[in-house]
């Protein structure tokens, strides 16, 4: 009866009663559970110097340090405005094509590296994983945020071209949050299934660069989205990087904002996270066991 | 609710794990093509199966000492209950399921049966120094240590400056841990884990590391701990650590628990039941036994002056330990010898067949050496034996195999061993009865 009982409940439930005495309850589970957001509340000080360290770590012992951040997403765009731009001569809607490219480039940088890095933070993590205890979650979330410094730092490269090719601020700026969120909710919602996933098949691991390299073609990056045909764009809109990048350029270079290729984007980004907390909750208890 | 009821409750844990899957292998070519297409399926299917258990439909398999093929219990039925300010040991050969237990009490892993319910905080420490990062300064790796275990930011503030003299690193506090000595690495993370203030602290085999002054200092430390009243869950193979810090112990056997209550009680069953070891080994079959081109070894047996194989001695008697082995080519000089460890691992001494008979070229054949430890010179404690046979011009080794048998060692409190009156600890890896002789000139006072 026990067994059926513990099947159903929580794994840990922590009650705490007015003599801030707390109970938790260790049993099996296997099922699905929400976020415990009380819990992650008590490991928000753990979570900033996860953060913290990723990102003090990420380039040390280096000649160049942050200004990889720099270095890296500006010889993508260089390279980008030379094979599509001057040889290949893609269509940009009239924007000269090293503006188009440094606004996408920037976002696509970001989230690539960070949800490649968010789907390895278990495997990685491993050792930490098995020797103590503390909200699984903060594996995949940590890269995802600490990855937010670089971006912060290449954003300095849009603002130079910007100003470079003059381009003014516009009312559309006021959504860039909303596209930030959105940008950051991908790699997020990616990194929870697939570290999940990783953790139990390193597949994962060899097929995530191969993955990454193929999804900057299915976003409007090199290319413009209005070269999509009109019939195929809510399936194409379906993925949330078109909307992310196609808000990013709205946004910094003041063009019209395509709702079109935005609103899809949105959904699949919350279906993908939310699913992915979900998933990565049901999966939890078996990490250990399985490295 | 109350303050003055178990802090621990432990109800029928069990814990399964999935072992040995086995590679198959194919001898053709053929057979091989054939498997390499198979393979993303089958591999599915294998670590699927690690945490699939579809073979066992219940728990009442595990009670009835159900092992499939490569599904092993860590534990089984394990409950118990701990009391407030209690400082509990947790005994045990290897694979026990030590470690297990502390794993599922610290949530780091969920039992596959059964219950826990811990009332307050609890503060593991199944490794020193969790989470260093070798690129941060030694402040840094504090802070994230402090917060892996358990500790607000501002805790560490608070507590800070104390740590950082407790670990007696202050000079290198702001020097990356990767130039640290190992010995620095692991006290400034056991300093980090000494200023813990958790309700329960669970502690695996972490004081087998550092040097003896510094284990002291934690001893001492730890020692304090438990008499603030804070409750203590602590694994070791040191019987003397678990006797002196624990009030009370439980011994796991298999994935049960074997024996639970005071500590030295437990202890001291533990050590004469012969779980601790085995004192005989014998190799019935040729290809597994230890040996060379000339000679292999048969068995190894620790025995008293009758030649009765005992798994442990009282420390006035004298132990014997024997070798039997087969010399396949004649004309060779053997040198059995033994190596004698202790259980913290240091090396006690070796002894090398000296009897004089045996000191020319041997024919081939059979034969036995004893060794006899004599009484009152080994100090208490489990010992390891390696046994060894080397053969001279040309010098080659037969077998050496480490940790063949093991004894204990057992002192007693009748007043005629090396302790006299003491019934303290001693340390040191003999314990010779000496001669002791005192001179004595009557004073004034």
């Amino acid at each position: 009866m026990l067994n059926s009982i513990s099947r159903k409940l929580n794994v840990i439930k922590t009650i705490n009663n007015d003599k801030t005495e707390e109970i938790t309850v260790v049993e099996h589970r296997s099922g699905w559970q929400l976020i415990d957001f009380k819990e992650l509340r008590k490991y928000r000080d753990l979570f900033y110097f996860l953060v913290w360290r990723e990102i003090k770590v990420l380039y040390a012992q280096t000649i160049l340090g942050f200004s990889w951040a720099i270095l890296q997403p500006l010889v993508q765009i260089i390279i980008f405005t030379i094979v599509f731009g001057n040889v290949a001569k893609l269509s940009t809607d009239g924007i000269p094509y090293f503006l188009f490219s440094s606004v996408a480039i920037i976002p696509w940088t970001y989230m690539s590296q960070a949800m490649t890095q968010s789907s390895q933070s278990l495997v990685q993590g491993q050792h930490l994983l098995d020797k103590v205890y503390f909200p699984r979650l903060l594996f995949p979330l940590t890269p995802v945020l600490a990855r937010l410094v670089d971006f912060g730092i290449s954003i300095s490269i849009i603002i130079i071209v910007a100003l470079y090719y003059r381009v003014m601020p516009t009312w559309n700026l006021l959504y860039l949050p909303l596209f930030i969120v959105l940008m950051v909710s991908i790699p997020a919602g990616i990194g929870l299934w697939l570290s999940a996933l990783a953790i139990r098949f390193r597949d994962v691991k060899h097929g995530m660069p191969f993955v990454v390299r193929m999804l900057i073609y299915t976003a409007p990056i090199v290319y413009s989205a209005s070269s999509i045909p009109e019939t195929y764009r809510f399936i194409y809109s379906l993925n949330p990087i078109v909307g992310v990048i196609e808000g990013f350029r709205s946004c910094l270079l003041g063009t019209s904002m395509p709702w079109p290729f935005i609103w899809p984007g949105i959904l699949t980004s919350f279906f993908l996270l939310f699913g992915g907390a979900l998933y990565f909750k049901k999966m939890e208890w078996l990490f250990v066991d399985v490295i | 609710m109350n303050s003055d009821k178990n802090i621990i409750k432990v109800e029928g844990l069990h814990k399964r794990y999935r072992i040995g899957l086995k590679e198959e292998m194919h001898d053709s070519f053929l057979g091989a093509t054939l498997n390499f297409f198979k393979s993303p399926l089958n591999n599915y299917r294998k670590y699927r199966s690690l945490y699939k258990f579809d073979d066992i439909k219940s728990n009442q398999a595990a009670d009835k000492n159900h092992n499939s093929d490569n599904v092993i219990w860590a534990l089984r039925d394990v409950s118990f209950e701990v009391k407030k300010g209690e400082v509990l040991g947790i005994i045990g050969n290897n694979g026990a399921g030590k470690t297990t237990l502390l794993k599922i009490l610290s949530k780091i892993t969920t039992p596959s049966f059964g219950r826990a319910e811990i009332r307050g905080r609890i503060s593991s420490l199944l490794e020193v120094g969790t989470g260093f990062h070798p690129e941060l300064t030694g402040r840094e790796n504090i802070y994230l240590n402090g917060t892996i275990l358990g500790m607000r930011k501002t805790e560490i503030d608070r507590k800070f400056d104390e740590i950082v003299q407790f670990s007696g690193v202050e000079k290198f506090i702001d020097t990356p841990v990767k130039r640290y000595s190992v010995g620095m690495k692991i006290r400034l993370g056991f300093s980090v884990a000494a200023f813990l203030e958790p309700d329960i602290l669970v502690i695996d085999e972490v004081l087998a590391v550092g040097d003896s002054d510094f284990q002291k200092k934690c001893l001492n430390k730890m020692e304090t701990v438990g008499k603030h009243g804070r409750t203590v869950l602590f694994v070791s193979h040191n019987m003397q650590m678990i006797t002196r810090l624990c009030s009370r112990a439980i011994l796991l056997e298999k994935g049960q628990i074997k024996d639970d209550g005071p500590a030295d009680k437990v202890v001291a069953s533990y050590l004469t039941s012969g779980m601790a070891g085995f004192s005989e080994r014998t190799w019935k079959n040729k290809e597994e036994a230890p040996g060379g081109d000339v000679a292999r070894l048969l068995a190894v047996r620790v025995k008293d002056e009758k030649g009765k194989v005992h798994p442990s001695f009282d420390i006035r008697k004298p132990i014997g330990i024997e070798m039997e082995y087969e010399v396949f080519k004649s004309d060779y000089l053997l040198l059995p010898h033994y190596n004698i460890f202790n259980e913290e691992g240091g090396w006690v001494f070796t002894t090398i067949d000296t009897d004089p008979e045996w000191r020319g070229r041997r024919p081939a054949g059979k034969y036995k050496a004893t060794a006899w430890i004599p009484g009152n010179f080994l100090s208490e404690g489990i010992l390891f034996v390696q046994s060894s046979l080397f053969t001279l011009e040309p010098t080659t080794t037969q077998f050496e195999p480490r940790d063949v048998v093991s004894f204990q060692v057992v002192d007693s409190l009748d007043g005629d061993t090396a302790r006299g009156d003491w019934p303290g600890s001693m340390k040191g890896a003999v314990r010779p009865l000496l001669k002791w002789t005192n001179s004595f000139t009557k004073s004034k006072y």
